[in-house]
């Protein structure tokens, strides 16, 4: 798939919660097809501090409207930046970069698996799996019931389990916490999240036995194989989280 | 018509501009950016003869305008590089110059020897400026006599364009492009990364798993554009210049101080067609400017 660099615009930028903008794009020429757990390299304009491209998950993409949203989380100057952009605004993207999450055996069941920010690919993913005629559930976890994401975009693909830290909503405690990884068997789950998250819901899954892979958050200059700063070790060695990756099946990661 | 061909040795560039080692990647990374073949050359990532992991991560950390890198030469060796690499870049309509690096001086002149036989390789650059390794690397490019003694015996085996990468963290840069001169070598391309660090307050830890790293963007031009000047007029061979590059302008400004040539390195992260669009800017400038050859411009301020 041809990786291209393209001005978008600011359709709407709508913050969602304190930290949370879903920012969405209309693109000048047709969009090429995406797949879920692919990203976006955002040129950040206006501030020293924001010299290298900022990485953003795909969160959902509508080909009839050409656009494109990116859930954004307000984590440093760049992200920032990006929450206050207005409509009509030009944001310039190099994409779609990276591999995509890979499709389970037909009558599968599914889990989506995702954390704070780490839900942004998960919409997308869900959304995908779908229209292929799969049924996922997906359970999210969130701080406190302030810090939930777009819980109906996500009820419409499936059953959605929700858990809080505060225990506000859903299930006190995190995702690994909720009794639905207990009382069902899952053939294959897709996580996405806090780099602890992840590596609790991989031991959980190589314990079962389950089919798990995670999309990983590394930093990174390029983007598409060039810089081999994002690099995650592995059982092939170092590899690259842009090209290779992010999305990684757990028993390839030396976690 | 503008002539924009410039020749380092005997290697002619149809343009002065060149992506430098480590920001370009084989070159077929940016086939879906750009159009090789509008490159003057390009320089691929530091080879070695063993293949290596480089440091783990991270490796990287933004800083004001530009980047700290530990990747640490990470590649896949000099077997996989004549098996795999080699067949794909020999077909490039551009000058393929393989940047080399190594432990000893029996890993460089083992490269060197190699690579004089690979037919479409028409030059090296010896990299004696790396920050990024224990062994090796910039401790070659910060000690004359080292220096001396690489480029001496590179140069015995290697027949074809040689280019020495000079490090900037040095006193006196001028001293180690005049050892590079005096050995044999064809050109000298400067600078590699400052070696710099940065500390995450949060974590309350380094950025890098290295500690120290080097600093690459703009934030280090004029410390380049200093060193470029300063070698220009120490030495008799072409300098190419790099350092922070991001647009003619940047590279205008190194052309004026004494560069024959110019390597964009950082920039092509941001703006993967960065490499071409300096060139077409560049050729801009000198039919804004009346000038019919790069030649005209190159060392101006020293006139």
């Amino acid at each position: 798939m041809p990786k291209r660099i393209e001005d978008f615009i600011v359709k709407e930028n709508r913050q969602i919660n304190k930290d949370f903008f879903i920012v969405e794009l209309i693109g000048n020429s047709y969009m090429p097809a995406m797949k879920p757990g692919q990203f976006v390299q955002v040129k950040v304009e206006g501030s020293p501090d924001t010299f290298l491209r900022r990485p953003i998950s795909i969160h959902d993409v509508d080909y009839d409207k050409n656009t494109i949203k990116l859930l954004i989380q307000v984590a440093g100057k760049g992200t920032e930046r990006l929450s206050n952009l207005k409509p009509g605004e030009v944001l310039n993207l190099i994409y779609p970069l990276g591999n995509s999450f890979s499709m389970p055996a037909e009558r599968s069941n599914i889990l989506l698996v995702g954390g704070g920010c780490g839900v942004a690919p998960l919409l997308f993913l869900g959304k995908y799996l779908k229209s292929n005629g799969y049924n996922p559930e997906i359970l999210l976890g969130f701080r406190n019931a302030n810090r939930i994401i777009e819980f109906e975009e996500y009820s419409r693909i499936g059953k959605v389990y929700l858990t809080t830290e505060d225990g506000s909503v859903g299930e006190k405690g995190f995702v690994t916490d909720h009794p639905v990884l207990k009382d069902r068997d899952f053939d294959n789950v897709y996580c996405c999240g806090p780099s602890s998250m992840m590596k609790a819901i991989s031991a959980y899954c190589m314990k079962k036995g389950i089919t798990c892979e995670v999309s990983l958050e590394n930093l990174m200059a390029c983007g598409f194989g060039v810089c081999l700063c994002c690099v995650v070790d592995t059982v092939k060695g170092n590899l690259c989280t842009c090209i290779d990756g992010p999305v990684f099946n757990i028993k390839e990661l030396k976690w | 018509m503008v002539d924009l061909g410039v020749s380092i040795g005997n290697l002619k560039l149809k343009n002065p501009v060149m992506t430098a080692s480590g920001t370009f990647g084989n070159g077929s990374e940016f086939e879906d950016f750009l159009d090789i073949s509008r490159l003057g050359a390009i320089i691929l990532k530091g080879t070695t003869i063993e293949p290596r992991e480089g440091n783990p991560y991270p490796r990287m950390a933004e800083t004001p305008y530009g980047m700290l890198n530990a990747v640490g030469l990470q590649n896949k060796g000099i077997d996989y590089f004549e098996k795999h690499i080699y067949p794909q870049v020999a077909e490039y309509d551009t000058n393929v110059i393989v940047n080399i690096n190594g432990s000893y001086i029996e890993d460089y002149i083992a490269l060197a020897e190699r690579i004089n036989k690979l037919e479409k390789i028409p030059a090296i650059e010896l990299n004696i400026s790396c920050p990024n390794v224990k062994m090796g690397g910039m401790a070659f490019g910060t000690n004359p006599e080292s220096a001396r003694e690489v480029t001496r015996a590179v140069r015995a085996v290697y027949s074809k364009v040689l280019i020495v990468k000079l490090s900037p963290n040095v006193t006196d840069i001028a001293a180690f492009a005049r050892i590079a001169e005096e050995e044999g070598a064809d050109s000298v391309s400067l600078v590699n990364t400052l070696l710099g660090m940065a500390v995450d307050i949060n974590t309350m830890k380094p950025s890098l798993s290295t500690i120290t790293g080097g600093l690459s963007g703009p934030a280090i031009k004029p410390v380049a554009l200093r060193m470029v000047w300063q070698v220009a007029r120490a030495v008799r061979i072409p300098v190419i210049g790099i350092g922070g590059i991001m647009s003619e302008r940047d590279a205008v400004e190194f052309f004026l101080a004494g560069a024959s040539a110019i390597q964009v390195g950082t920039a092509s992260f941001i703006d993967p067609q960065a490499s071409v669009k300096i060139a077409d800017g560049i050729l801009n400038y000198l039919n804004e400017k009346g000038f019919s050859n790069i030649k005209e411009i190159i060392g101006l301020i020293n006139r």
